[in-house]
C-alpha cells in the first residue's frame, strides 16, 4: 500500500518577533523582519515524516503558497525529511478560502491519502484553512490533533477540545490539523540541509490554476491595541492584597 | 436580517461563551439558535432568541454532520455565528467552506453588519475587516461581549431532521478533566502558573489560593509542556483567551504568545523572580521575589 501525505506550510513572521503596525495603518511591518516556517506547520511536517518512518506513509510532499522566498520554507521542510516540494507562487496575500481553493487543485493532482497541516498560522490567526479544504474536498477532518494513528484505511485522531481530549476515527483520505502537543519537531541537521538542496522543488503560478483568489475581506485598517497603563511594583503580599481590595476593588 | 447562532450546551446549560455569541448576534437583528443534541429547552429560555432549531439526534459534535446541517439552513440567514471555542472553530470554517465564503474568526468588535474587528499576530495588532460575502460566518471571542442571561426568554422549539451521519467520521470517546472550579474562559478570577512553579507537585500549591479567590487555574505553554498542568489549562494565542477581572500570574515570564491570551484582563498581577520578565510590562501590580515565599503570605493576607 502506498500513501502520500501532503503538508501545506506557510512562511510567516518569526514567532519571536514583536511586530509593529505600519504607520499608515495598512498592515504590519514585514520589511527586514525575520521570517520562518509557521510553528504549527513544523509539527505537521514532523508528523508526516514520522508516519513515513513508521511505514504508514510512503511519500511526504510539502506545498507552500506565497512569494518566491517561500521556497526557503519549503527547503526547511525538505531538510526535515519531506521528499519533494511544490511552490505555488503569488505576490498577493491570500485568505484561507483562496488558499484552500489552490490546495484543492494540488490534492486532486497528487491524490494524497492524508493532508496534514498546522491548526493555525501565527500571522493571521485564522484557524480555518484545514476545515475549509476538508469541506471543499468532501473529506472528514481531524482538527487540533494531539495524536494520529493510521490503521486499516482509517485515522484515529486524539483532539484537544475545551474540557479535555476527544478521540475520533476518520476514513481516509482525510484532513488533519496539528496542535502543539502532537510532537516535538526535529531540527534539520547540516547534512540534511545540504541534501535538501538537491530534492525536487516544482514551481507553479497561482494565477494559472483557475482559482478565484479575490479577497472577500477588505482590510479597512490595522491598529495597535490600546496600551495598558504603567503598573507599580509592590514589596509584599500584604500590600498587594490591600491594593486589590481598596484601589483595584477586585477582591 | 436574521442571525443563526450555533450553541454549545454543557451540563444541561448553555455555555457562557455561547451566550456571548447570542449577545453579539443580536446586533444583526432577530436571532435563531441551533442546538446539536440535548439542550433545546435551556436554549429556549435565553432572552432575545426567536426560534430554537433542535437537532437532538446529533449526539456528538462531529464537524461533518454539524456543518452540513448548518449549510442546509444558512441561506435563510445573513450571519451564522458561534463562540470561538474549540467546537466553534472546528465547525464554522467547515461551514464557510461548504458555502464558499471566507470565515471571520475571533471577532472582538462589531462595527456594523459587514465590518468586524479581530486580533492578528497574537493580539499585537487589531485588524478591521469588511466582508463582501452574502452570508457572514463568524466566531466571536466570548470575553469581548457580555453574555445574555440564562433566563427570561421563551422561544419556540422547532425539531430538525439531522442528516444521516456518514461513516467517514466516527466518535470514539471523550476524556474530560473533572473540576469543580469555574470554567477558565468565564472565571472572574484566574490564577496562572508558569515554568517557575518548578514541577507538577509545586503547581498544586496554586489550588489553595484559587480556592480562596473562587478562581480558575490557568497555565503557560511552558508549564503545560513540562507536564505541570493539562493542555486545556493553557492560556495564550493557541490555548484559551481569557479576560477576567483579576489575573494573577505566578512564575510566568509572559511570552508574546501567553500575553495574547490574557492581556485584556482588567487587573493583572505578576509575581516573578526576574524583574526583567515581560509579564511586568502588562502587570498593574508586580512583586519581584520568590513565589514560594510570597504564595503562603498571599494566602494568609486574604
Amino acid at each position: 500500500m502506498t500513501m502520500k501525505v501532503l503538508v501545506p506550510v506557510k512562511r510567516v513572521v518569526d514567532y519571536n518577533v514583536k511586530v509593529r503596525v505600519a504607520a499608515d495603518g495598512s498592515g504590519v511591518e514585514t520589511q527586514g523582519v525575520k521570517m520562518s516556517m509557521n510553528p504549527f506547520d513544523e509539527i505537521a511536517i514532523e508528523e508526516a515524516v514520522r508516519l513515513r518512518e513508521k511505514g504508514a506513509a510512503t511519500e511526504v510532499v510539502a506545498v507552500s503558497i506565497g512569494v518566491q522566498a517561500s521556497q526557503d520554507t519549503l527547503r526547511t521542510a525538505l531538510a526535515m525529511g519531506a521528499d519533494r516540494a511544490i511552490l505555488i507562487r503569488t505576490n498577493e496575500t491570500l485568505e484561507p478560502l483562496a488558499v484552500a481553493g489552490l490546495l484543492k487543485i494540488i490534492v486532486e493532482r497528487e491524490a494524497p491519502g492524508l493532508v496534514c497541516m498546522g491548526k493555525q498560522a501565527i500571522d493571521d490567526d485564522m484557524n480555518a484553512t484545514g476545515q475549509i479544504l476538508a469541506a471543499k474536498l468532501g473529506w472528514p477532518q481531524g482538527t487540533f490533533a494531539s495524536a494520529v494513528t493510521i490503521a486499516d484505511g482509517r485515522a484515529e485522531i486524539a483532539r484537544e477540545i475545551d474540557g479535555g481530549t476527544e478521540v475520533i476515527s476518520l476514513a481516509l483520505p482525510a484532513v488533519v490539523t496539528a496542535d502543539l502537543r502532537l510532537n516535538e519537531p526535529r531540527y534539520a541537521s547540516l547534512p540534511n540541509i545540504m541534501k535538501a538542496r538537491k530534492k525536487p522543488l516544482e514551481t507553479l503560478d497561482a494565477a494559472d490554476l483557475g482559482v478565484d483568489l479575490a479577497p472577500r475581506l477588505t482590510i479597512v485598517s490595522v491598529a495597535e491595541p490600546a496600551e495598558r497603563k504603567e503598573g507599580v511594583k509592590l514589596n509584599s503580599a500584604a500590600e498587594l492584597v490591600e491594593k486589590l481590595k481598596t484601589e483595584a476593588k477586585v477582591i | 436580517m436574521t442571525a443563526l447562532v450555533l450553541l454549545e450546551i454543557e451540563h444541561g446549560e448553555v455555555r457562557q461563551a455561547s451566550r456571548s455569541a447570542v449577545a453579539a448576534a443580536s446586533r444583526f437583528g432577530d436571532v435563531d439558535v441551533i442546538v446539536l443534541g440535548e439542550g433545546a429547552e435551556a436554549a429556549a429560555r435565553l432572552p432575545g432568541v426567536r426560534n430554537v432549531l433542535s437537532a437532538a439526534s446529533l449526539t456528538h459534535d462531529l464537524a461533518e454532520p454539524a456543518a452540513a446541517l448548518l449549510a442546509a439552513h444558512a441561506s435563510e440567514y445573513s450571519h451564522v455565528v458561534a463562540a470561538a471555542s474549540a467546537g466553534g472553530k472546528n465547525i464554522l470554517p467547515r461551514l464557510a467552506g461548504l458555502l464558499d465564503v471566507q470565515p471571520i474568526p475571533e471577532v472582538v468588535e462589531i462595527k456594523d453588519e459587514n465590518t468586524f474587528v479581530r486580533p492578528i499576530y497574537a493580539g499585537n495588532a487589531l485588524a478591521t475587516v469588511r466582508s463582501s460575502d452574502t452570508i457572514k460566518v463568524l466566531t466571536i471571542r466570548g470575553s469581548s461581549f457580555d453574555p445574555v442571561s440564562k433566563e427570561g426568554g421563551s422561544a419556540t422549539i422547532q425539531t430538525l431532521n439531522a442528516p444521516a451521519t456518514e461513516d467517514s467520521s466516527r466518535f470514539v470517546r471523550v476524556e474530560l478533566s473533572k473540576s469543580d472550579r469555574p470554567e477558565l474562559e468565564s472565571a472572574r478570577v484566574v490564577v496562572s502558573g508558569g515554568k517557575g512553579m518548578k514541577d507538577a507537585e509545586h503547581f498544586k500549591l496554586l489550588e489553595p489560593l484559587a480556592d480562596k479567590l473562587g478562581a480558575a487555574i490557568g497555565a503557560s505553554r511552558a508549564a503545560v509542556d513540562s507536564g505541570f498542568a493539562p493542555n486545556e489549562m493553557q492560556v495564550g494565542q493557541t490555548g484559551k483567551i481569557v479576560a477576567p477581572e483579576l489575573y494573577i500570574a505566578l512564575g510566568l515570564s509572559g511570552a508574546i504568545q501567553h500575553l495574547a491570551g490574557m492581556k485584556d484582563s482588567r487587573v493583572i498581577v505578576a509575581i516573578n523572580m526576574d524583574p526583567e520578565a515581560p509579564i511586568f510590562r502588562v502587570a498593574d501590580y508586580g512583586i519581584v521575589g520568590d513565589l514560594f515565599t510570597i504564595l503562603p503570605e498571599l494566602e494568609k493576607a486574604l
